[in-house]
This record gives structure tokens, C-alpha cells and sequence, in this order.
């Protein structure tokens, strides 16, 4: 099998628990490049466990996590690291722009912590692309929370990542918003030939995406 | 590159925070290093002032006293010897170079001091322009005088009573310069060196000058003036009021050297004759009649008879001020200084003993103070760590996001650690500039108030260990902060928000 045909995210027997209360349960997940799905399931059935367990922030008790065709539990430390920042674009509910550097330097740092090769023209076109064209110098202080999650946005697509996570990212956004990045996420995604996973509660996502997987609060 | 520009960034965060770290770094850093140079450059000074004289002889009391004024010229020096008892010891043969010394007058404040021309070539002072003295109130000066003085070759000047300023001036017998000195960095360049005679000739006319005016206001000018030829002075004040019986007195000091009888043949002659410039004459060829067969006390006579023809001027008692002995062999030093002291009538003086008891005084005054210089460091360590570890809560987020950007533990850990260590290099960087500027300033104040030239400008070895111990004060700062960073759980912190 090769890299191209390998699954953008293949989940089997995957559990996860603090202590005694297993968060996370499920028996296969799986998820193709280039298409798109979303994560639903009520509150508490561990969704955010399971994106930042697809993530490598965190790992499983038992079950193998294949991302891109690698298993996950094969990789430590550093190697963890730059596999997850060169492959994995991460959009937050919050969106933790760094306060101390301006939108142009928030995007370009993982621009260079996701591949090291600094793209001055794509960082460029891809906030002119989210309307952010002219706020490149501004510090994340000043923006508007629609702005600020497109930024986040930008920051997360900017070095070409194979699989594109989010997590709530419509949850802040009024409607027109919401339709607007759930659509850019999508765009971009498909761009680049990405999978896209969006973990929501949102009902205004379902519907738009490729498909559904739902998690269900474990017994 | 990127870590180096997140961390400028963050501290650009809290600037007032940032800013005061970096002073209280730089205030501490300034006052160490300001320490350090003064330290340094005050035993390097003295020991280079003090550099070929093994021994000092003087008048007993405090041996400090006696080095600091004969060798670093300055103190008052403890009073006067007798030349003859000084070069009885510097006849020893375990004496390799005796130079004597006579103080007791200085013009602007710089010392003028009898000697011989050895005493120069001690500090390896060769002559810039001119020639030594050869004559009476001819002198050489030395360099820094020259300058701040503004005297030049052919320049004369009067000198003035006392070692300060302000004093009664020789104004009707000036010194007239004949040669300036090389610069040597040494105390030389603060000196103005003249024959002995030229000195002694000097306090000879001021002895006359004193009791004229004695005679007319009744002042007393030793105490006036503090002049270490006072023990003169205050015979003339007890005994004389006039002429005749200064020689009196004068005699008197000869005669518990020299002939007993002699001198009181002499002092009857004076009582009944008063005083009388052919008799005067007539009594110094009685002394050249009976003989006094040291060779210096006929040069010596020689010139009195010139002096007392010229001046009506008594005869004035033979002292000089110091002696500095340079040993022939070293093996000298484990003698020759108790014998001097166990003789009783002078004292020997070590200069490198007394430098280091000077030096050990000096020493705690200055411990103290680099003490009190390194709680300010600590104090700086101290806010850099509340400042990065408070920060550390607020910044938990970012530090989060870091890593799902793909940044690894170490880098977070870096991170931090380079914000602690630009804190203290910006400290650093501002309180060496501070140190050597202020050690500058001092210096210039220094020179032009008290004759100790110090600078700012020069780097001492022990700076390089003080760089990097205090980039390492901020590195440590840093650590607990950066092992927190390092230690960021992302998944509970997202989790979080």
C-alpha cells in the first residue's frame, strides 16, 4: 500500500481512560485523504479526548492510531513532535494565537515549526484569501474574534498538513461566519488533497461535511 | 532564530516588568564590576608604587603612617631622622641602594621631595626634557605636575610650606624646573624631586623667615603649618628670640653629637659677643679646626658658610624624612628589619607587608560592598524568576499551541531559558557600561582630587568569570520556569481552554 492510498486517519480497538473511567472506546474509525467528516456525539463522550488522542498529545491504552499510515504509538518524544507539525494542522475552540507576536509572525512560526521552509508568498496569499489582508502587522489583541479564528485558520493550513482537526471552530461564529470557515476548512482541505476532521456539536456542521461519525459516551 | 525572536517578543509583552529587571541586573552588575576594577587597579597601583623598595626607615610609630607617606606620599609623614643614623644602615652591606628622602613643602598640592636622582631611575623615570638638578632649588618634575601644574623647562615656582595647599610660600626663594619626567604610572609622576640641599636650604631660610616672623606677631608657624620640621621650630619658640640664641640651641644639638666643649666655648662666645656675621664665620673655621672628618659634613659646612654669609643663617640640624633601602640580597629581609627596629632609634617599615595590611583593611570595606552587590543580583534573579514564572500561568495556552505546531519539550525549555538569559545579558551588558563608565568618572574625580589615577577603560581577567557567572544567574532564574514549560501537559491544557 502506498503513502497516497493509505488512510488519513485509521483508528482500531482504540481505548483511553483516566484511572478507572475509560473517556474514550471505540472499534474502528477511519477516515480517507481528501475527504471530509465530522466528529459528533453529546458532551462527555470524550470527542476532544479522542482529536488530541489522533493527535499524539496523548496516548491510548490500547488500540494503534494510524495517521498518514503511521502508528502513532511507534513515535516518541521529538520525532512525535515534528510528525505532528508537519502533518497535522490543528484548529482550536480557543484559539491561542501567540499575544506576543502579530498575525504574519503567528502564521509564519508554523510555517517554520511544520516544515522549517518559510513561504513568505503563500502566507501571504492565504490571509488575503480569509480577508486579512491588511492586518498582517496587528498583534492577536486587536483583532476581532472572526478574525482571530480565521488567522488561527491560516496558521493551521499554511504548511500544507495532510490532515486538517478542528475542534469546535464554529462554536464562537454566528452563522455567516460559521458557513464561512467551515468552507474555507473545506477549500483548503481539498486543495491540498487533505483529509478534514471536525469535532462539533454544532448542528449547523452536519450535513456539510463528507460524513458523520458519532462517539457515544462509553458504559 | 525563531526562539531568539518569540522570546525579544514576549518580554516586549510586559515591558515595565522587563525593563526593571534589567536594571536591578545592571545596577548590580555595575556596582560588582565598579568594585572589581577600583579593587584591582588600587593593589595593582600600590604595589607598583612600592615596586624595589624593600624597607622604609623612619621615625618609630605607626609603620602604616610611614609607608604611606615615604612611599605613596599619602599621609603626613610621622615626623623627621637624623641622616646620620639613617646611613648608618644604609652602610650595611646587606643594603643594595639607600635613598633618602626630605619632605615637608609641595606646590598645587604635589609634594616636593628632596632626594637623589636614584630615586627616579627606582621607578624607571627617565628624563622627558632637561636634565637633574644639579644646583640649589633647581628641580625635576614630574609628568602629570608638568601638566596640571603647567610647569615646563626653564618654568619656576615657589614652593609652599606644608604637604597641602594653601600653606606659607618660599615665594622669595623659588624653584626653577630644569627637567620633567617621562610619564611612568607610578606616584613619581605626581612629584616634584629636588636635591636634598635644595630642601634643607629651604627650611633653613624659612627657620630665619619663622622667627622674623615670630618676631613681629608672635605667631607660631610650625603649628600653623604643620611642618614636619616643627621639632625645629618649636625649640626656636622655647629657647630664642632672637639670632643668637637659636645658634644656641643649634649648637647644642651639635654638641650631643660632636665636641662638647667646643660648643660651649662657642656658646660663650656668642653670649658675650651677639651675633655677628665675622664671628659667625670665625666659629665655623673653629669647627673645621677640630675636625669633623666625615667627608658629607664638610660639603655640608662648605655650603652653610655660603648660607650664613649670604643669609646670616644658622646652621640647621641634619634630617631627612625617610629612607628607602633596597636590600642587596633578599636573605635581608629576615634580619636586617628586627635588628633596625631592636636598635631603638628608627623604625623599619616593609612596604609589601604594609601594603598587604593596607590591602586587607581596604579589603573588607570593599568585600562588604561586593556582598551588598550581590544581593542586588540576587534581588535581579530573584524578579526574573517571579517575572517568567508568573508569566508561565497566563501563558500555559501558548506554550501548548507551541507544541502542537510541532515545537518539542527541549525547545519550550530553550525558550524559557532564553528569556531569562536575554534579561540578564541586556542587565549585564548595561551594568558593565555603567561599571566602567562610572570606574571612568571616579577615576577622573579621583586623579584630580586625591593623585590616584584609575580607569574605566581596562578589563580585568576576573571580569570574564563575573560574564559568565552572571549570564548564569539568569539561566538559572530561568530554570524553574523552563523545567515547567517543559513539563506543559497539552492535552489537559486544551482540554481546559
Amino acid at each position: 500500500m502506498s503513502d497516497s492510498v493509505m488512510p488519513a486517519v485509521d483508528v482500531t480497538d482504540l481505548s483511553f481512560s483516566y484511572g478507572d473511567n475509560t473517556v474514550v472506546s471505540m472499534e474502528r474509525c477511519r477516515l480517507d485523504r481528501g475527504r471530509s467528516m465530522a466528529v459528533i456525539g453529546p458532551s462527555g463522550c470524550g470527542k476532544t479526548t479522542f482529536l488530541h488522542l489522533l493527535a499524539g498529545l496523548i496516548r491510548p491504552a490500547t488500540g494503534a492510531i494510524r495517521i498518514l499510515g503511521q502508528d502513532l504509538t511507534q513515535l516518541r518524544g521529538a520525532a512525535l513532535d515534528r510528525f505532528r507539525g508537519r502533518n497535522i494542522g490543528l484548529v482550536f475552540q480557543r484559539f491561542h494565537l501567540l499575544p506576543a507576536l502579530n498575525v504574519r509572525e503567528n502564521v509564519l512560526l508554523a510555517q517554520r515549526l511544520g516544515g522549517g521552509r518559510i513561504d513568505a508568498a503563500r502566507v501571504a496569499t492565504l490571509l488575503e484569501q480569509l480577508d486579512l489582508g491588511g492586518l498582517e502587522q496587528h498583534k492577536p489583541s486587536m483583532l476581532s474574534q472572526g478574525q482571530a479564528q480565521r488567522v488561527a485558520i491560516t496558521r493551521a493550513l499554511v504548511h500544507g498538513p495532510q490532515l486538517i482537526m478542528a475542534d469546535e471552530p464554529t462554536s464562537a461564529l454566528d452563522d455567516r461566519h460559521a458557513e464561512q470557515a467551515l468552507a474555507l476548512l473545506q477549500a483548503s482541505a481539498q486543495t491540498v488533497g487533505a483529509a478534514l476532521l471536525v469535532v462539533t456539536h454544532d448542528q449547523r456542521v452536519r450535513g456539510c461535511l463528507d460524513g458523520e461519525f458519532e462517539m457515544q459516551v462509553p458504559a | 532564530m525563531t526562539w531568539l525572536r518569540l522570546a525579544v517578543a514576549n518580554l516586549g509583552l510586559s515591558p515595565l516588568t522587563s525593563a526593571v529587571n534589567v536594571l536591578l541586573m545592571a545596577l548590580g552588575t555595575a556596582s560588582i564590576v565598579l568594585l572589581l576594577l577600583a579593587g584591582s587597579q588600587l593593589s595593582e597601583t600600590m604595589s607598583r608604587d612600592a615596586r624595589g623598595i624593600d624597607l622604609v626607615l623612619g621615625p618609630t610609630g605607626s609603620p602604616v603612617q610611614l609607608v604611606l607617606s615615604a612611599v605613596y606620599h599619602a599621609d603626613v609623614p610621622p615626623g623627621n631622622i637624623r641622616l646620620e643614623e639613617a646611613e648608618r644602615w644604609a652602610d650595611d652591606p646587606r643594603v643594595g641602594t639607600a635613598i633618602p628622602l626630605s619632605l615637608g613643602d609641595s606646590y598645587r598640592g604635589y609634594r616636593i621631595v628632596g632626594t637623589t636622582a636614584e630615586y627616579a631611575e627606582l621607578y624607571g623615570a627617565g628624563l622627558a626634557t632637561g636634565r637633574f638638578w644639579d644646583g640649589a632649588l633647581e628641580a625635576v618634575v614630574g609628568s602629570a605636575v608638568a601638566q596640571s601644574a603647567g610647569l615646563s623647562l626653564g618654568s619656576s615656582f615657589a614652593g609652599v610650606h606644608g604637604l597641602e595647599e594653601g600653606g606659607h610660600s618660599h615665594e622669595s626663594h623659588p624653584y626653577r624646573v630644569v627637567g620633567v619626567l617621562e610619564p611612568t604610572g607610578t606616584v613619581v609622576d605626581r612629584l616634584i624631586l629636588t636635591s636634598l640641599e635644595s630642601v634643607w636650604d629651604l627650611h633653613a631660610h624659612e627657620t630665619s623667615h619663622a622667627h622674623e616672623h615670630e618676631d613681629e606677631a608672635g605667631g607660631d608657624h610650625a603649628d600653623e603649618h604643620g611642618h614636619v620640621y616643627g621639632h625645629e621650630h618649636g625649640h626656636e619658640h622655647d629657647d630664642g628670640h632672637d639670632h643668637a640664641h637659636e645658634r644656641d640651641e643649634h649648637d647644642h644639638d651639635h654638641e650631643n653629637s660632636h665636641d662638647h666643649a667646643h660648643q660651649h666655648d662657642e656658646h660663650d662666645h656668642d653670649h658675650e659677643n651677639g651675633h655677628d656675621h665675622a664671628h659667625e664665620r670665625d666659629e665655623h673655621d673653629h669647627d673645621h679646626e677640630h675636625g669633623h672628618d666625615d667627608a658629607r659634613e664638610h660639603d655640608r659646612h662648605d655650603h652653610n658658610h655660603k648660607h650664613v654669609a649670604e643669609h646670616d643663617q644658622p646652621d640647621p640640624d641634619r634630617e631627612i624624612t625617610a629612607m628607602l633601602i633596597r636590600y642587596s640580597s633578599p636573605m635581608a629581609a629576615m634580619t636586617m628589619p628586627r635588628e633596625v627596629n631592636a636598635a631603638g632609634a628608627l623604625q623599619a617599615a616593609a612596604p609589601a607587608m604594609e601594603v598587604s595590611r593596607i590591602l586587607q583593611l581596604v579589603g573588607i570595606g570593599l568585600d562588604g560592598l561586593s556582598a551588598f552587590s550581590w544581593v542586588l543580583i540576587l534581588t535581579a534573579a530573584l524578579s526574573v524568576f517571579a517575572a517568567l514564572y508568573g508569566s508561565l500561568r497566563a501563558r500555559r495556552g501558548d506554550l501548548a499551541i507551541l507544541r502542537c505546531l510541532g515545537a518539542t519539550r527541549w525547545e519550550l525549555l530553550i525558550a524559557l531559558l532564553l528569556e531569562g538569559l536575554l534579561l540578564s545579558v541586556l542587565g549585564v551588558a548595561l551594568g558593565f557600561l555603567t561599571g566602567h563608565g562610572a570606574m571612568e568618572l571616579l577615576g577622573g574625580w579621583l586623579e584630580s582630587t586625591r593623585g590616584v589615577a584609575l580607569t574605566g577603560w581596562t578589563w580585568i581577567p576576573a571580569q570574564t568569570l563575573l560574564l559568565f557567572s552572571l549570564f548564569g544567574v539568569g539561566a538559572v532564574a530561568a530554570a524553574i520556569p523552563a523545567v515547567q514549560a517543559y513539563r506543559t501537559d497539552v492535552a489537559r491544557t486544551l482540554a481546559e481552554g
